[in-house]
C-alpha cells in the first residue's frame, strides 16, 4: 500500500513538474524571435501531455491568443464582439476581451512546417493506414534524425505495403544523402527509388549523379533518372492535354449561349458576356442565400441562374433587340449599351468590389494521381458540366417542339410565318435559352475567376471567336472549335508565354476567316447561301 | 402682351443667374477645394473606388476640426472610368474649370502618367497614393506609395537571407509596373550571385484567368529541388483565379512562397483564404498592425462607411498620410498655392498608421518602414518581419543602368526630377 502511495506521489510529482515546463514553453511562444518559438513548439511537442496537441493546434489555427493587458499566452476564441479567453494548460476559463486587446500568436511558414511535420511524426502511429500514408509522404524528403528514427521505427511493424512503400522511400533518400554510405548500399537504395516520381527522389539521383566518383554509381544514376524523365514527360503530355480540355470546356460554356443567339438567331448580341456575370452574381446570391448549404448551393444556383439570365434575355428582346431584327449594326450598338447599362447596375447594387463565392468542398483540391500528375477537381468537373450543357441543348433543339419552331425560324423566317409558327414568340424564347444558358455558364466560371462587374467582358472576345470559327449556326462546329482552340493555346503556352500564344490563336483565326469565311462547318443550303 | 411676359421671365431669370454666379463666387472664396480623381466605374473601380471614400472621409474629418486655415474643405468628385485618356481631361477639367487647389488621384501607372503633362503645363498640385516602378519625379507630384527600393527590394532581401530562397519567379502582368520592377529584381538579383538559369520571368495578359500550365511550369521550376520563391507583380483581378489554381494544384507556401506587390486586404476580401495561409505580401503598412493610431483609423474608416467587415490596406495610408501632409503644408505655406505648397512639404513629418513617422524627401518620395505580412485565413496579413528604421524612397533605381546616376531634388540650387549627379545637368523638367 505505501508503495502505491509513493508511486502515485512520484508520477503526480513528475507530471506536475512536466506541467511547469509546459507553461514555460506556452510563454515562450510570447517571444519575438522566430527561433524562440520554433524552440517553444519542440519543447511543447516533446512534453508528451495531452494539453500539447490542443496547444499547437490553436497555434496553427490562430487560436492561441497574446492577451495584451496581462501580457500572457492563452487559447482564445472569436466570440462576438471579442475573444473568450481559456487556460491554455487547465482549460479554466479567463473571461472576455475586445477584439483588439488579444492577439493571435504570429507564426510563420517554418514554424507551420514545423508543427506539420511533429504532427505527421505522431501521426506514423495512426490506426488508419491512409493518414499514415499521408504522413509519411509529408515526411519524405525530411533530413531530420529524430524523423528519420520515427520513420526507421515505424517501418519495423507496418503491414500495409503502400504505406511501407512511401516510408522505403524516404529511408533510401536519406540513404543516399548521407555521403558516409557505403556504395553496395547506395546502389541498392537507387535501384529502389528508381521507379518513383517524387521530385525528392530525382534532385537526390541528379546529385549522386554529378558527386559521385564510382562509375557503377554514376551509371546506375543516370539510367535510373532517364527511365524518371520519360516517365515524367509522358504525364506532363497528359497534363497539356487535360489543361487544354479544361480551357476548351471554358470556352465551350462561354460560347454556347452565344451559338443559340447569335449563330442560330443572328443577333450580335454584346451583352452576352453580362448575361453570364448575372449567372455568377446568381450563384453568390443563393450561397448568401443559403449560408450553411455551401456544399449543394451550386445545385440551386444552375436553374437559379437559368432562370435569372433567362428572364434578363427575354426582357432584352422584347425591349430592345425585338425593334432591330436585319439591323446588325444597330443590334451590336444597342446591346452594348445594354451590357454597359448592366455592368453599372451590379456595381450600384453589389458595389465595384469582387464578391466571394466559396468552393464547395468537393470542388477543391486535386485527384492525386502520381507526384507529377495531377487532375484539379474543379476543373475536372467543369469539364463534364460543359459536356452535359452540350448535350442538353442538342436534345432541346432536336427533340423539343420549340427546338423545331426554333430550327424552321432560323432556316427562313418567312416560311416558318407562313407555316403557322409564332414568330415572335419563338425569337424571345430563343433568345430566353441562350441567355439562360450563358447564366449556367457564369455558375461555372464563379468558381474559376472573380465575381464582379467585369467578369463578362473577359469573356464576349472569345465567345464570338469561337462561333465564329466553328461556323456560325452548327452546335457541333461550337465544340469543336473551343476544344480545338483550348488545346491549341495550351500547346502553345509552354513554348510562347501566355501573352504571344493568345496573339498567335487570334492571328490564325483571321487567317482562317480569310479563307473560309463561314468557319469550320459552314451551314450549307439555300437558307444559307442568302 | 405676349412678349412683355416672356421679357419679365427674362428678367427673373437673368436675376436668377446673376445671383446664382455670385452666390457659388462667394462660396469659392469661403472653400479650399480639393479634387478627386479616382476611377469608380470601369476595371479599376474595384480598387480606385475606396480611396474616393478614404479622402471623402478625411475631408470630413477635418472639417469637423474647423477645416484649414479657417475655410472648408470642399471635394470635387470627378469620374475617370478606368480611361486613361479620361484621366488628363478630367484633370484639365478639375484644374481649370473648378479650380480645386490639389488633386488626390490615380492607381495605375498609365493613369498618372498621362495625368503628369497636364498637372506640369497648369502647374498643379497631384498627390499619387499607390506603389510604382519609380523612374519619375516631376515637381507637381507627390508620391506617397511606395517607390521599388521600399517594397521589392526589401522583400527579395527577406527571401534571400531569411528564407534562403535560391530560385526566383518574376511573374506579373504585362505592362509597365511589373516589366520595369521586374528589370530591377533581375539586375539586383544577379548582383547577388544568383544565375541567369534560377531565374524565370513570366508575363500574362491583363485579367487572364487561366494559370493552369503556368502554375504547373513554376511547380515544376520549384521542384528542382533549390529552394524557390515567386515574385508576384500580377495585378488586379488576376490574383484571384492565380491563387486559387495554386491552391488546387497544392502548391504550398512551405514549399513555394509566393511574395505579392499588389495583393492587399482588398484584393483578398474577394477570395476564401483558407488555403493560402502562409504566402507573402511586402507593404507598408497592414491592417493587422496594433497601434493606436492605426486602431482609430480603423474605426473611423468603419464608422464613415457603415460596414465593419471593410478592410483597410497600404493605397488608404498612403492617401492619409498624403493629405494630412497637404493639410499641414497649406498651413504651414499660409496659402494653397502651388509653389508654396510644394516648398512647405520637403521635410514634412506627419505620423503614419504603423506606429512611427512618415517624412517628405526632397525627391517628393516618403520615408517608409517596410513589413512583410504572410497571409492568414481571415484574410488579414500577421507581420513575420519588418525593417528596422523608415527607408528612403528613391526615385531612381540604383540597379537600372539608365538611371543609377541620376537623383531627384527639388530644393534649391538643384531643382530638378533627373538631375544626372555625374554630368551635373538636369535631364527633364526643372523649376524656373
Amino acid at each position: 500500500m505505501p508503495r502505491v502511495l509513493i508511486l502515485l506521489l512520484v508520477l503526480i510529482g513528475a507530471s506536475g513538474l512536466a506541467r511547469a515546463d509546459l507553461h514555460e514553453a506556452v510563454a515562450g511562444l510570447g517571444s519575438r524571435s522566430f527561433d524562440d518559438k520554433a524552440q517553444a513548439i519542440e519543447q511543447i511537442a516533446r512534453s508528451g501531455d495531452p494539453q500539447a496537441t490542443v496547444i499547437l493546434d490553436a497555434l496553427e489555427s490562430r487560436e492561441l491568443v497574446e492577451d495584451r493587458a496581462n501580457q500572457r499566452i492563452v487559447l482564445g476564441e472569436k466570440g462576438g464582439d471579442g475573444w473568450v479567453l481559456k487556460d491554455p494548460i487547465s482549460g479554466e476559463a479567463l473571461g472576455t476581451v475586445g477584439s483588439r486587446d488579444a492577439r493571435p500568436v504570429v507564426i510563420n511558414n517554418r514554424l507551420r512546417e514545423l508543427i506539420h511535420n511533429l504532427r505527421a511524426v505522431a501521426a506514423l502511429a495512426s490506426a488508419n493506414p491512409l493518414e499514415r500514408r499521408a504522413a509519411a509522404s509529408q515526411l519524405v524528403g525530411n533530413d531530420d534524425p529524430v524523423v528519420l528514427d520515427a520513420l526507421r521505427e515505424r517501418q519495423r511493424e507496418e503491414d500495409n505495403p503502400l504505406v511501407s512503400g512511401v516510408i522505403d522511400t524516404a529511408l533510401n533518400i536519406a540513404v543516399l544523402r548521407n555521403p558516409d554510405t557505403e556504395l553496395a548500399v547506395r546502389l541498392n537504395a537507387i535501384d529502389a527509388v528508381a521507379g518513383s516520381l517524387e521530385p525528392a527522389v530525382r534532385n537526390v539521383l541528379r546529385d549522386r549523379f554529378s558527386e559521385t566518383d564510382a562509375s557503377s554509381e554514376k551509371r546506375a544514376a543516370q539510367k535510373a533518372l532517364a527511365s524518371i524523365d520519360a516517365r515524367a514527360e509522358r504525364y506532363q503530355m497528359a497534363d497539356t492535354l487535360f489543361f487544354g480540355l479544361s480551357l476548351g470546356s471554358v470556352l465551350l460554356l462561354a460560347a454556347i449561349g452565344l451559338a443559340i443567339t447569335f449563330g442560330v438567331m443572328g443577333v450580335i448580341n454584346m451583352a452576352h458576356g453580362e448575361l453570364i456575370m448575372l449567372g455568377a452574381y446568381t450563384t453568390y446570391m443563393v450561397q448568401q442565400i443559403f449560408p450553411q448549404g455551401h456544399e449543394w448551393s451550386l445545385l440551386v444556383a444552375v436553374p437559379a441562374a437559368f432562370l435569372v439570365s433567362g428572364f434578363a434575355g427575354v426582357l432584352i428582346e422584347r425591349l430592345v433587340i425585338r425593334f432591330l431584327y436585319g439591323r446588325p449594326l444597330e443590334t451590336l450598338l444597342a446591346t452594348f449599351g445594354v451590357s454597359l447599362i448592366l455592368q453599372q447596375a451590379v456595381r450600384l447594387i453589389f458595389s465595384p468590389l469582387n464578391r466571394t463565392v466559396v468552393t464547395p468542398e468537393w470542388m477543391s483540391g486535386a485527384l492525386q494521381i502520381n507526384p507529377v500528375f495531377s487532375l484539379t477537381f474543379n476543373r475536372l468537373y467543369i469539364v463534364f458540366f460543359a459536356l452535359a450543357v452540350f448535350l442538353l441543348l442538342q436534345l432541346v433543339l432536336k427533340k423539343t417542339r420549340l427546338g423545331l419552331q426554333v430550327r424552321a425560324v432560323s432556316q427562313n423566317r418567312n416560311t416558318a410565318r407562313g407555316l403557322g409558327i409564332r414568330r415572335e414568340r419563338v425569337n424571345a424564347l430563343t433568345f430566353g435559352l441562350g441567355s439562360g444558358i450563358a447564366g449556367i455558364a457564369g455558375v461555372a466560371l464563379a468558381q474559376l475567376t472573380n465575381v464582379g462587374p467585369n467578369l463578362g467582358q473577359a469573356y464576349i472576345i472569345d465567345s464570338f471567336m469561337v462561333v465564329v470559327f466553328g461556323g456560325v449556326g452548327n452546335l457541333w462546329g461550337t465544340l469543336t472549335a473551343a476544344f480545338g482552340l483550348g488545346i491549341a493555346n495550351k500547346l502553345i503556352e509552354p513554348m510562347a508565354g501566355a501573352v504571344l500564344a493568345k496573339i498567335v490563336i487570334l492571328v490564325f483565326i483571321i487567317l482562317f476567316i480569310q479563307r473560309k469565311p463561314r468557319g469550320l462547318f459552314p451551314q450549307r443550303g439555300r437558307a444559307a447561301e442568302e | 402682351m405676349k412678349s412683355k411676359i416672356n421679357l419679365k421671365r427674362l428678367a427673373a431669370a437673368g436675376l436668377a443667374c446673376g445671383s446664382l454666379l455670385y452666390g457659388s463666387a462667394a462660396l469659392a472664396a469661403d472653400t479650399i477645394k480639393v479634387g478627386v480623381l479616382h476611377s469608380l466605374s470601369g476595371t479599376m473601380a474595384i480598387s480606385e473606388s475606396t480611396l474616393k471614400d478614404t479622402v471623402l472621409m478625411m475631408i470630413k474629418e477635418q472639417n469637423a476640426k474647423g477645416g484649414v486655415m479657417g475655410k472648408k474643405l470642399e471635394p470635387v468628385v470627378v469620374d475617370p472610368a478606368s480611361d486613361w485618356p479620361l484621366f488628363a481631361e478630367k484633370a484639365r477639367q478639375l484644374i481649370t474649370q473648378d479650380k480645386v487647389d490639389v488633386i488626390f488621384g490615380c492607381w495605375t501607372s498609365v493613369s498618372r502618367k498621362s495625368v503628369l503633362p497636364v498637372v506640369e503645363e497648369l502647374n498643379g498640385l497631384l498627390f499619387y497614393p499607390v506603389q510604382y516602378e519609380g523612374e519619375e519625379s516631376s515637381k507637381n507630384v507627390f508620391y506617397t506609395g511606395a517607390a521599388p527600393n521600399q517594397q521589392a527590394i526589401p522583400a527579395v532581401d527577406y527571401l534571400l537571407n531569411d528564407l534562403g530562397v535560391k530560385r526566383f519567379v518574376l511573374a506579373g502582368t504585362d505592362y509597365v509596373y511589373p516589366r520595369t520592377t521586374n528589370k530591377i529584381l533581375e539586375a539586383y538579383l544577379k548582383a547577388k550571385g544568383i544565375k541567369e538559369d534560377d531565374i524565370m520571368i513570366n508575363y500574362t495578359p491583363f485579367g487572364q484567368s487561366d494559370w493552369q500550365s503556368i502554375v504547373s511550369r513554376i511547380k515544376e521550376f520549384g521542384g528542382e529541388g533549390k529552394k524557390t520563391a515567386v515574385v508576384s507583380t500580377i495585378n488586379g483581378d488576376a490574383n484571384v483565379p492565380f491563387y486559387k489554381e495554386l491552391a488546387n494544384q497544392g502548391v504550398d507556401a512551405s514549399d513555394i512562397p509566393v511574395v505579392a506587390f499588389s495583393v492587399g486586404e482588398q484584393e483578398l476580401s474577394g477570395i476564401d483564404t483558407g488555403p493560402l495561409v502562409g504566402h507573402l505580401a511586402a507593404w507598408n503598412y497592414f491592417e493587422s498592425v496594433y497601434n493606436d493610431a492605426n486602431d482609430k483609423f480603423i474605426e473611423q474608416w468603419h464608422q464613415y462607411i457603415g460596414d465593419d467587415k471593410r478592410v483597410t490596406n497600404d493605397p488608404m495610408e498612403a492617401t492619409y498620410i498624403g493629405f494630412n501632409m497637404w493639410v499641414k503644408a497649406v498651413e504651414k505655406a499660409k496659402s494653397t498655392d502651388t509653389d508654396k505648397v510644394a516648398a512647405a512639404m520637403i521635410g514634412m513629418q506627419t505620423p503614419n498608421l504603423t506606429g512611427g513617422t512618415a517624412v517628405m524627401n526632397k525627391n517628393h518620395h516618403l520615408s517608409k518602414p517596410v513589413l512583410i505580412g504572410e497571409i492568414q485565413d481571415d484574410g488579414q496579413f500577421a507581420v513575420v518581419w519588418q525593417t528596422d528604421g523608415l527607408v528612403k524612397g528613391d526615385a531612381w533605381s540604383d540597379y537600372l543602368p539608365g538611371s543609377k546616376d541620376l537623383i531627384a531634388d527639388w530644393t534649391k540650387p538643384v531643382m530638378c526630377g533627373n538631375y544626372n549627379s555625374k554630368t551635373k545637368t538636369c535631364g527633364g523638367q526643372a523649376a524656373q
